[in-house]
């Protein structure tokens, strides 16, 4: 298709157009037997016009896809120790330095040095277990909020909370909110299974690692080390 | 994601030929699968790539107790890395689909996995996060549906830090979506939507590019008008949609595709498309053309811009469909004639890169031009017709289309048949006489009313140059007969 040398200068030139010719029709056009009026058409979704394109994306979907499930090569580099305080872990790739760097003193409270998955949980965690306003005001209207970003709701104990977003956001009735810390005490249930200890020292061991700089000011029950979820036992001891 | 990853592509032991072959076996596969209503189907997502003799991620069969044991030491092991190279066996093990039966129905074996996901080994929960990857890839529902428990850990990272977490986290979503409606069903009470407007927010294009696949499979899901779509329309997802598809030296070209895609379907859906139009999501469309087609100009590399341009396409076509006809006077892009110096641009590109994007292509220039005398106008002045006139022969369905634009400019009246004459039009409609499709004559018939009526010399110079015989040939048609009868009547008497 030849087209026109000017077009691309116009392109590249100032929007607007030419003053557009008089429209001036007669009634005869169109007219039956002929049918024609201009008129927009819409196509939806799963129309076979738009098979070809459809048939394209996936194919490049395809393509994508297969590249996303190869393992990406590390930039190996000489043995180093993460530099933060108190963390000892050794790395020999940068982007597991940098993944570990993120979730391990990412989002990290500075009060007692845990660490969230994200800022927002952070926030909850500092409000809840570090405001004493907020223990104050806890004890006379609904305070707890929903972690699930955008729901209003507030609860009065975090057992109401907890139960609110294992019925209503649909979380595994066993999503860690209570916190199996750092109490090494035989207050320990004997239910604890294999798995759940040797989780449990997992967490335990990170503290190890990070020991916190004070413990913080709020109550703790001890609960037994359920599965899921060390570092969300961490975050979310904010409910207890 | 593309360009990071396109260095890293193994080379096939097949060569050119057998590579086309392969593609062409591909599109096949996918065409009847779309006929049959089956696109949106896990199986069809990862090609089956053939196998390399001794390839490093060549799938393994593992027996229970295998599976047993690696997890076993990934979770209780005293070295770090032994416990992390437990993980990688079992991943390697897990792209085996019998491996993958055997671990959902061991029993605490997601449990486990979880609870590495969420463990503060960071390098565990990498390569924990890899297996789940590798589940969720299987075409069997009942493994995807196994790893429901893991969707609110998946969608708490989202607002984490660790980019090339997040990146897995998004795919495994996205797969994990497109096979199974379980999984979406939860994912919307869990809290997708205020998920991915924090992850939107983040920087690394990456990120951005696997949330938009991950988006753009929920959007494809077939209650998405219903349940999904009013929820993303409440949130502020759309504006950064839009955001992210701006032209300028920050848009990113995977991310730009996956958003369009994204955006065609919340625009198919009817759900609210006043709002995108309040929303500016006209000019950033039609400013995205612009910017393609000057980027086709500069033959910069054609892969993605091919790929954005489809849903470019149908995008600002569907959406010109849905300007109340009040304000269709006030809409800058259809007043501005860049924008069909851009689509022609574009077209003659996919003439010779993607002859099946000229249809979509034609598609939107009649949606531009139908009820636009500023833009039939344009066409006119900036010597459109005969590079159009050019197209006519490639396909019965490019035929149509390109004499229903003709049609859209010649109903306007004299003025603009005028223009049109003398020249190339009459012995172009005497050609398409000649073919047999019904509609492509069909469409011939009604142009040349229009054309008698607005300029009447062109029904000499039919008549001089055998036009009563061109029409004598489809006479006995009935979905022609009227109508030839009627322009035969025309030509003779005036």
């Amino acid at each position: 298709m030849l087209l026109p040398t000017a077009l691309y200068s116009r392109l590249a030139g100032a929007p607007g157009a030419a003053e557009p010719l008089p429209v001036e029709r007669n009634p005869a056009a169109g007219a039956a037997p002929f049918l024609f009026t201009p008129r927009l058409v819409r196509f939806p979704r799963d129309h076979e016009f738009f098979e070809d394109g459809d048939v394209q994306r996936h194919l490049y979907l395809q393509d994508m896809l297969t590249q996303v499930s190869e393992t990406p090569e590390k930039s190996m580099v000489p043995e180093f120790t993460c530099q933060v305080a108190g963390c000892c872990q050794v790395f020999a790739a940068l982007e597991d330095y940098q993944h570990h760097y993120h979730m391990s003193h990412g989002n990290t409270c500075s009060l007692c040095s845990r660490a969230f998955p994200s800022g927002h949980l952070l926030d909850v965690h500092i409000l809840e277990w570090h405001d004493s306003l907020f223990q104050i005001l806890a004890q006379r209207q609904d305070m707890y909020q929903c972690l699930v970003e955008g729901c209003p709701e507030k609860f009065r104990t975090s057992q109401d909370r907890k139960d609110h977003m294992v019925r209503l956001h649909l979380y595994p009735a066993d999503f860690r909110f209570d916190k199996p810390k750092t109490n090494r005490g035989p207050a320990m249930p004997a239910a604890a299974d294999p798995p759940a200890r040797a989780l449990k020292d997992d967490s335990d061991a990170m503290e190890i690692c990070s020991e916190p700089a004070a413990p913080p000011p709020c109550r703790r029950t001890y609960s037994h080390s359920c599965l899921p979820g060390a570092i969300f036992h961490s975050c979310l001891d904010i409910g207890l | 994601m593309w360009s990071r990853r396109q260095g890293r592509l193994s080379t096939l032991a097949c060569g050119v030929e057998e590579l086309r072959c392969r593609r062409r076996e591909r599109e096949a596969a996918l065409r009847k699968a779309r006929r049959e209503q089956q696109l949106v189907s896990k199986r069809l997502l990862r090609e089956d790539a053939p196998e390399e003799a001794g390839g490093q991620s060549a799938a393994v069969l593992l027996g229970e107790a295998e599976v047993q044991q690696f997890l076993r030491l990934a979770q209780r092991g005293t070295d770090e890395k032994e416990r992390e190279k437990a993980l990688v066996s079992l991943r390697r093990g897990l792209q085996h689909p019998e491996t993958q039966q055997t671990f959902i129905r061991l029993e605490g074996s997601m449990r486990t996995l979880v609870g590495l996901l969420t463990s503060n080994r960071a390098l565990l929960q990498l390569e924990a996060a890899r297996c789940l990857h590798e589940l969720s890839h299987s075409e069997q529902s009942a493994v995807a549906e196994a790893c429901l428990p893991a969707t609110s850990y998946l969608l708490t990272y989202l607002s984490g830090h660790s980019s090339e977490f997040i990146e897995l986290c998004l795919y495994t979503l996205g797969n994990l979506i497109v096979e199974s409606e379980a999984v979406r069903k939860q994912l919307l009470p869990q809290g997708i939507v205020p998920a991915l407007v924090a992850c939107i927010q983040s920087p690394h294009v990456a990120v951005l590019e696997a949330l938009g696949y991950a988006l753009s499979q929920l959007l494809q899901s077939k209650e998405a008008p219903e349940k999904i779509i009013p929820s993303l329309l409440d949130s502020s997802l759309l504006q950064h949609m839009l955001r992210l598809m701006q032209p300028g030296p920050k848009l990113n070209l995977g991310v730009a595709v996956e958003f369009a895609w994204c955006l065609h379907y919340i625009i198919c859906s009817q759900v609210n498309n006043a709002m995108l139009l309040s929303h500016g999501a006209l000019p950033t469309l039609a400013m995205l053309l612009l910017d393609m087609a000057g980027a086709a100009q500069r033959m910069d590399d054609a892969g993605l811009e091919l790929q954005l341009a489809c849903p470019v396409f149908r995008c600002l076509s569907n959406l010109l469909t849905e300007v109340p006809v009040e304000a269709m006077g006030e809409q800058m892009e259809l007043r501005d004639e860049r924008i069909v110096a851009a689509l022609f641009i574009l077209l003659q590109f996919f003439l010779q890169k993607q002859p099946t994007l000229l249809s979509e292509g034609l598609w939107l220039l009649n949606n531009l031009t139908a009820n636009s005398p500023t833009l039939c106008t344009s066409l006119l002045s900036l010597d459109l017709i005969e590079p159009l006139l050019q197209l006519l022969p490639l396909s019965n369905v490019i035929s149509v289309l390109v004499l229903t634009v003709l049609c859209n400019i010649v109903e306007k009246g004299p003025a603009y048949c005028q223009r049109l004459w003398p020249g190339p039009l009459l012995s172009c409609l005497l050609n398409t006489l000649v073919l047999s499709d019904i509609e492509v004559v069909g469409q011939s018939l009604e142009l040349l009313q229009l054309l008698f009526l607005y300029q009447p010399e062109a029904a000499q110079a039919f008549l001089q140059q055998s036009g009563l015989q061109a029409l004598e040939r489809h006479q006995e048609e009935t979905q022609l007969r009227d109508r030839i009868l009627a322009l035969q009547q025309t030509a003779i008497h005036g």
